[in-house]
């Protein structure tokens, strides 16, 4: 079976909420796909779809081109990790990965491996009630990785977890990818799946805005912008803003132009004599990609941090 | 895009198979890993024992002689083990080897004591089933075997033997206008009975084998009349029975007996008579006067099974406790999974949702089957015999519908949860759930039991609530022969126990259904 997940033209409404709105894409083996969009882009819904447990109106979702309620022992195929939180209080960690293992013909060795290989072995007798967030996580970790699959699919895993908690995750998340599984993982944030992610889907409203390699969207994002760094910065926005261009401030001195060339910021400054230290060509973050791509995707939008300035 | 040189992961690891054996064995394992349900299990197969054995314990029955307190005597016990009443007046001779008994009846009176509404007079009448006629039987003991072929109040000709048997003949009353002949045969171990409007044209009415009955037996005429039983409902729920003493006197002539009766004379026999009413003292006591041929027989009592007294099952008195437990533990069963959102990894492991439910089903039955098991099988035994022990005589019953009542009980308290399971998966609340299996399975039965409801409502109640499962308890049946209170709680339901199990299981079933078309059609 190859390891990929196949999601296209998924559509899903939930009453009168579109959730999905033709939600296409494909995760590929040997690297990490991030699963980019703000809260209610509809992540977490496709990720149910993908596993069966939601319907789809339209579309299909396929692992490895099967649909998920066709595989025998689906936790060979795909590990994966919704809701922490989704566990029996007084049901130990240990016993937790039991009766998964036992549900899929695994044994309890398999079950001992997965809890070494999270580092869960000094807690896997206590009850999974008293565990803290970060135990649960890598507790769901385990179960996903007990079928040892080539697929893995994490809902928003480094949630609620500490420096540590997210350091180990990044890593462990890298090694998954490296040794060939094909490994999704969603999160609101770009920020967390930066140096991690190979690829990143970035979704808004049910569907995806952007499908590309790291490197390409941070391409996309940097062209044309110029960073300025100026001891006037408010003077150099309106000399800038009245020559066309779109200014936005990113730091105290700090400014990004787009709209307007090098030479021509260059030629306008010394015109109205604005000082100036530095002018270059500006390499996007990918959270500024991610910026650029959903700013007419989010919801509910928070005010944007020029108007707080 | 391609990701170019990168080989796909493949697992070096066997996979597993996961058939519905594995599902089995995984809700198995979720179960025994919550120690709150395994204790809960125990607690419930704990309670169901040490109420049974509490109440069996702390039953005591004594009965007084005058002043004096003694041991109740045991009742007579018939040929087939059964506790029977048999108390009649019997005209009768020794009969050796093979022969048999012609008579006429031409007339069968009696009164009844203080009989409602008023309870102010003795009337004239006959109670349904005050019976004369012929009789063969193994001696005078008490509960020994015979055979009989009379003329009953209101039922017509009866052939019956051994206590609990009965085939009815020609019905309607006799009178001089309209006279009974009957006849009784015996020929080795085979009894025949016959009847006859005119002592000519003979009908046979029956027959059957007595093979312990011995070569020598007590042959004549009987005369029984059971007393008159009233059930009144109290309007604080709850019945009232009240049975008045009745008598019957039956006139007998063309009396004929055929074989060898080595003694030639009739003796009279007031078959397990204890004292006399007032009735019998000033009025008219038990007897035999004979005047041309013809015999005047007078006497009371009945020759049938009892009815009342505790069934066995009265020992499950703990069983209503240990049921409520194990309904909260299946609906728990089924609701944790919702509680916190266990049930997506669940159906992730396993996307085939009908087999989930279908496994915990299994799983949460076979739970509440092996604790109930475990306890019926000591209850009913031990507690039995510490009421017989304890001067109150439970119905003997065969060991056949002894394990019928232990291992039904369990059966019905794992279909009891099943249906708990099932509506914990309709509703997916605990609370809700809990509720809604307790008014449909507990409360009719305990409104049943503690006759809080008239009779017939507690009747229907019983045919078509699940509760009717509870039927698969009842040890001691119906004698449509012998007038009783058959009232639901005296343990007597209007279902045969298989059939009101099966309505149990068509409930859990149903529910079942329902939830499976539910998980499966919803998004989970």
């Amino acid at each position: 079976m190859e390891a990929t997940i196949e999601v296209s033209g998924l559509r899903k409404r939930f009453g009168s909420t579109v959730a999905l709105d033709g939600m296409s894409f494909t995760v590929r083996p040997g690297q990490v796909t991030g699963f980019v969009g703000p809260n209610g882009a509809g992540k977490s819904t496709t990720m149910r779809v993908v596993l069966g447990l939601d319907a789809a109106d339209e579309g299909r979702a396929l692992i490895g081109g099967r649909p998920y309620r066709s595989l025998r022992n689906p936790l060979s195929h795909v590990g994966a990790l919704l809701d922490a939180a989704a566990l029996q209080p007084s049901r130990t960690g240990r016993n937790h990965l039991l009766w998964l293992a036992h549900s899929q013909g695994l044994t309890a060795r398999q079950v001992d491996e997965v809890i070494e290989q999270v580092g869960l072995r000094t807690a896997e007798r206590r009850r999974a009630g008293g565990y803290s967030l970060g135990m649960r996580q890598r507790l769901g970790i385990a179960a996903a990785l007990l079928g040892d699959p080539p697929v893995l699919m994490f809902d928003e895993p480094f949630n609620g977890l500490d420096l540590d908690g997210i350091v180990w995750i990044r890593g462990f998340l890298r090694s998954l990818a490296a040794e060939g599984r094909a490994v999704l993982v969603s999160s609101h944030l770009m920020s967390e799946l930066q140096d991690i992610a190979g690829h990143i889907v970035v979704v808004g409203r049910g569907r995806v805005l952007a499908d590309a390699s790291v490197a390409d969207l941070i391409a996309a994002a940097s062209r044309d912008r110029v960073t300025l760094r100026t001891t006037a910065r408010s003077e150099a926005m309106t000399a800038l803003a009245h020559a066309g261009a779109t200014v936005a401030a990113t730091d105290r001195d700090t400014l990004t132009v787009s709209g307007l060339a090098a030479e021509h910021i260059v030629a306008v400054l010394g015109e109205r004599a604005v000082p100036f230290s530095e002018v270059t060509a500006h390499r996007a973050t990918l959270e500024e990609a991610y910026m650029d791509l959903t700013r007419d995707a989010v919801q509910f939008a928070a005010p944007g941090p020029e108007a707080a300035r | 895009m391609t990701t170019g040189t990168t080989t796909p992961y493949r697992s070096r690891r066997p996979t597993g198979r996961a058939g519905f054996p594995h599902l089995l064995r995984a809700e198995w394992t979720k179960f025994r890993t919550v120690r709150g349900w395994v204790l809960a299990m125990t607690a419930a197969a704990v309670v169901i024992v040490s109420l049974g054995l509490i109440f069996a314990t702390g039953s005591h029955s004594s009965c007084s002689i005058g002043t004096v307190e003694v041991a109740c005597p045991k009742p007579p016990t018939g040929p087939g083990g059964e506790l029977v009443d048999d108390r009649f007046y019997f005209v009768h001779q020794s009969l050796a080897g093979d022969g048999g008994i012609t008579v006429r009846l031409t007339s069968m009176t009696g009164i009844i004591t203080y009989p409602p509404p008023n309870h102010d007079k003795i009337v004239s009448g006959l109670v349904p089933w005050a019976k004369t006629g012929v009789i063969v039987k193994d001696g005078t003991r008490q509960g020994s075997a015979y055979a009989a072929m009379m003329v009953t109040a209101d039922h017509g000709v009866r052939m019956q033997y051994d206590y609990t048997h009965d085939t009815a003949g020609r019905p309607g009353r006799v009178s001089a206008a309209s006279p009974r002949w009957l006849r009784l045969n015996r020929s080795g171990d085979t009894l025949t009975g016959y009847e006859s409007a005119d002592g000519t044209q003979w009908t046979q009415v029956g027959t059957t084998h007595l093979p312990r009955l011995p070569a020598t037996v007590q042959i004549g005429l009987f005369v029984a009349s059971p007393s008159d039983l009233t059930v009144e409902q109290s309007a604080l729920g709850g019945s009232v029975g009240q049975a008045r003493y009745t008598q019957a006197t039956a006139v007998f002539d063309h009396v004929g007996l055929r074989g060898t009766t080595p003694g030639g004379q009739w003796s009279r026999d007031d078959i397990g008579a204890d004292g006399q009413t007032d009735w019998q003292r000033y009025h008219r006591p038990s007897g035999v006067r004979e005047s041309g041929g013809a015999y005047t027989v007078t006497g009371s009592g009945d020759i049938a099974p009892l009815t009342d007294g505790p069934p066995i099952e009265r020992t499950l008195i703990g069983m209503l406790a240990g049921l409520i437990v194990m309904i909260v533990v299946a609906v728990m069963f089924m609701t944790a999974e919702y509680r916190r959102g266990l049930i997506h990894t669940t159906l992730i492991a396993s996307p085939r949702r009908g087999r989930v439910l279908a496994a915990k089903a299994v799983v949460i039955g076979l739970v509440a089957f092996v604790a109930g098991v475990a306890a019926t099988a000591i209850t009913v035994p031990s507690g039995t015999r510490i009421l017989r022990r304890g001067g109150a005589f439970p119905f003997p019953v065969s060991s056949l519908t002894e394990l019928r009542v232990i291992v039904g009980t369990a059966a019905l308290l794992a279909v009891a949860a099943v249906l708990a399971l099932a509506l914990g998966a309709l509703f997916r609340r605990s609370v809700a759930a809990i509720i809604t299996a307790i008014v449909v399975i507990v409360v009719p039965y305990v409104l049943a039991f503690a006759s809080v409801l008239p009779d017939d409502v507690t009747r229907w109640l019983l045919r078509l609530t699940p509760a009717a499962g509870f039927a698969i308890q009842q040890s001691v049946p119906e004698y449509k022969q012998v007038i009783g209170n058959y009232a639901p709680s005296a343990g007597y339901y209007p279902l045969a126990p298989w059939a009101g199990f099966a309505v149990l299981c068509a409930y859990a079933a149903l529910a079942l259904g329902l939830a499976a078309h539910r998980l499966r059609r919803r998004d989970a």
